[in-house]
């Protein structure tokens, strides 16, 4: 929000300017989605006559139904995926946070320092040995596999979204309450979990668009109809048989973008302040 | 309700000794107030009572029971915080059962506590509210509320009254007197503010630097300093420390001497300061000490008048403090408003020396207890 300064009202051009800019950019990052949205709803030959930009003459569901029968699958195997490792993932960070910030132990400030370590090591780096790994669980290609890889990966972001949440719990809440007789657990489902929905959002948000737009490890670990949507989206639209259908194509990575965007038109405002949010007032 | 004994209690974190063996002991019923300058360890002291952390060494005792290796829920204990620590997600209604449902007690036994303590406290119309919607004294209330609703053998007070404005804090400390009075309940109560600790506590240890400075009565505390911490700490405005030398003989008396502006002349003490005479010793004297000149308290022994320079006048409404210089140290008097003299002029003090106090320059302890006293 800009708020108006002493002396700044007298200047409509330089607050015109601003406009511009910001609506400028706005639809510079805004024209591939357009450009996207437009050519899902042509039919092939009206995409191979007009330019990128012009409005489609007779608009079509065709492609978006193709796009749909072709990445069903995928789509329901990506939220199998997605739903279960974002919960395990949110529910132990938070675990994690409450102990960490709430029933220090020797160490642990050491422990949270090595975790926070995992935020930095790249996909990469991890590929071959937890291939290795899921092979000896019996879990290569299973979308179990891939969940665990989700949540292994997540624990280190999850975890400091609630270690720094719960820092700004006051201790005294904690310690009122074992002085009320509630114990490890009893605080944790009475007291706490119920003051952490701010950032449960955050971590929410953050964890689903991450694993939903996961490609690496979903092609790394997954095999054949267990694939998440990134990977069959790729597969879908680099098929070097046929005719090219860009319309088929673009409808298909609408489809596979369309849940992350949902969540952050849903939880958006949340999410921002849920990431400023400090301390609970109260 | 029952009694509370600490014995040699230590507390270490890491290689900072937070509390040094500290030794206290209440009787049923009784209110102590530990009192001392943040950082002095009282809120560790506290929290160890409570059970909520361990001492390195030492024993806590409630009643006969040995409570050092009980959990603070064991301890029948309840405890208010400073920033009262509702628990944000529950109605006040919640917030006051939630002890008593964690012990099992029935529904409707609960719903009759809670009726007795809302109207105790009048917070019956609060009920339903959310910490968030109260004022910091409806907090205050409903946490005291929390704490009284399961009738424990002591009670702890964390600093509860200091994030309240002047005003609520005065009210709030004198309906916990009233309240203590009327349950005779025994209390523990954490503060910095010597004021409260004064008008609150039966009993009050100071403690500084995690040792307890003295441990008395109220009046034992403000009359008779242990040593030169207590007895500035406590007392507002505080005492007025002047380096003099001492004069005189066993026989004559003492003397103490005094320079200001130019002006020489001497205070008479009863104080026993035989082993310094030649030599310089801190005068403790409170402010009300030094007054306006009352022609019928100058017959008395060790009352006497000198002119001193006015630096500064405060008026407070009922006295007047009047700051002055003696022996280049700031020097405060508390003089009746009309008596009070002008800036810059000199007016006549009269100096009561009957109470005052003595310590040793270089640590602080206190000398040559007064005559008649040690007698």
């Amino acid at each position: 929000m800009i708020d108006r300064l002493p002396g700044e009202a007298s200047q409509p051009l330089a607050r015109a300017a601003i406009y511009a800019c910001l609506v400028g950019t706005a639809m510079y990052f805004l024209a591939p989605l357009l450009v996207m949205a437009l050519t899902s709803v042509k039919s092939m030959d009206e995409i191979r006559d007009g330019n990128l930009l012009s409005l489609p003459l007779e608009p079509t569901l065709a492609a978006w139904a193709k796009a749909w029968a072709k990445m069903r699958g995928f789509f329901w195997n990506s939220l199998l995926l997605v739903v279960p490792a974002v919960a395990i993932s949110t529910a132990i960070g938070s675990f994690n946070g409450y102990v960490l910030t709430k029933w220090r132990f020797r160490g642990s400030e050491t422990l949270f320092g090595m975790l926070l370590v995992g935020c930095f090591i790249p996909f990469q780096a991890i590929l071959l040995p937890m291939a290795r790994a899921l092979g000896q669980f019996g879990l290569a290609g299973t979308t179990a596999g891939l969940v665990a890889v989700h949540v292994i990966y997540g624990l280190a972001f999850t975890t400091l979204f609630f270690r720094n949440f719960y820092m700004g719990l006051p201790d005294e809440l904690i310690k009122a309450a074992r002085i009320d007789g509630a114990g490890f657990f009893t605080i944790f489902w009475r007291i706490v979990l119920p003051l952490s929905p701010p950032i449960v959002v955050v971590c929410v948000i953050w964890q689903f668009t991450q694993i939903w737009n996961d490609f690496l490890f979903g092609v790394a670990y997954s095999s054949g109809e267990s694939q998440p949507i990134t990977v069959a989206l790729n597969n879908l639209v680099n098929t070097s048989t046929g005719v090219k259908e860009y319309n088929v194509d673009m409808a298909a990575a609408l489809l596979a973008a369309l849940p992350t965007l949902i969540v952050y038109v849903l939880a958006g405002k949340y999410f921002v302040k849920g990431l400023t949010a400090g301390a609970v007032k109260g | 309700m029952s009694s509370l004994t600490v014995k040699n209690l230590k507390k270490s974190f890491g290689s900072t000794q937070v509390l040094k063996g500290i030794d206290l002991s209440i009787e049923a019923g009784q209110f102590l107030t530990l009192v001392g300058p943040s950082g002095c360890g009282k809120s560790t002291l506290l929290n160890i009572i409570a059970g909520l952390e361990t001492p390195s060494t030492g024993e806590v005792w409630i009643g006969d029971r040995n409570v050092n290796r009980l959990g603070p829920k064991d301890r029948d204990i309840a405890m208010v915080f400073q920033n009262y620590a509702l628990y944000p997600n529950m109605n006040v209604r919640k917030n006051i059962s939630f002890g008593l449902e964690m012990r099992k007690v029935p529904k409707g036994e609960q719903d009759r506590i809670i009726d007795r303590v809302a109207r105790m406290l009048q917070i019956e119309p609060l009920l339903d509210r959310k910490p968030a919607q109260l004022s910091g004294g409806q907090r205050q209330r409903v946490a005291m509320g929390r704490a009284l609703a399961r009738d424990p053998k002591l009670f702890l007070f964390d600093e509860p009254l200091s994030n309240l404005d002047a005003k609520l804090r005065v009210n709030m400390r004198a309906e916990i007197k009233e309240l203590h009075q009327r349950l005779g309940t025994t209390i523990v109560y954490v503060t910095h503010d010597q004021i409260e600790a004064m008008t609150l506590g039966d009993r009050i240890a100071v403690l500084h630097n995690g040792e307890v400075q003295q441990f008395g009565s109220p009046s034992d505390i403000y009359e008779n300093p242990a040593n030169r911490f207590v007895a500035g700490f406590i007392g507002s405005p505080s005492m007025n420390f002047i380096p003099c030398e001492v004069t005189g003989s066993p026989v004559s008396g003492y003397g103490l001497t005094m320079v200001s502006e130019g002006r020489e002349f001497v205070l008479k003490t009863g104080a026993d300061l035989q082993s310094r005479i030649g030599k310089t010793v801190i005068l403790g004297i409170r402010p009300e000490q030094i007054t306006h000149v009352m022609a019928s308290h100058l017959e008395e022994p060790f009352t006497c008048a000198a002119t001193c320079p006015v630096h500064l006048c405060e008026p407070t409404g009922p006295d007047t403090l009047v700051t002055t210089s003696l022996n280049q140290t700031k020097v405060l008097a508390r003089v009746r408003p009309d008596a009070a003299g002008l800036l810059g002029q000199d007016m006549e003090l009269m100096f009561d020396l009957s109470k005052a106090v003595f310590f040793d320059p270089d640590t602080g302890s206190r000398l040559g207890l007064p005559l008649d006293r040690a007698a």
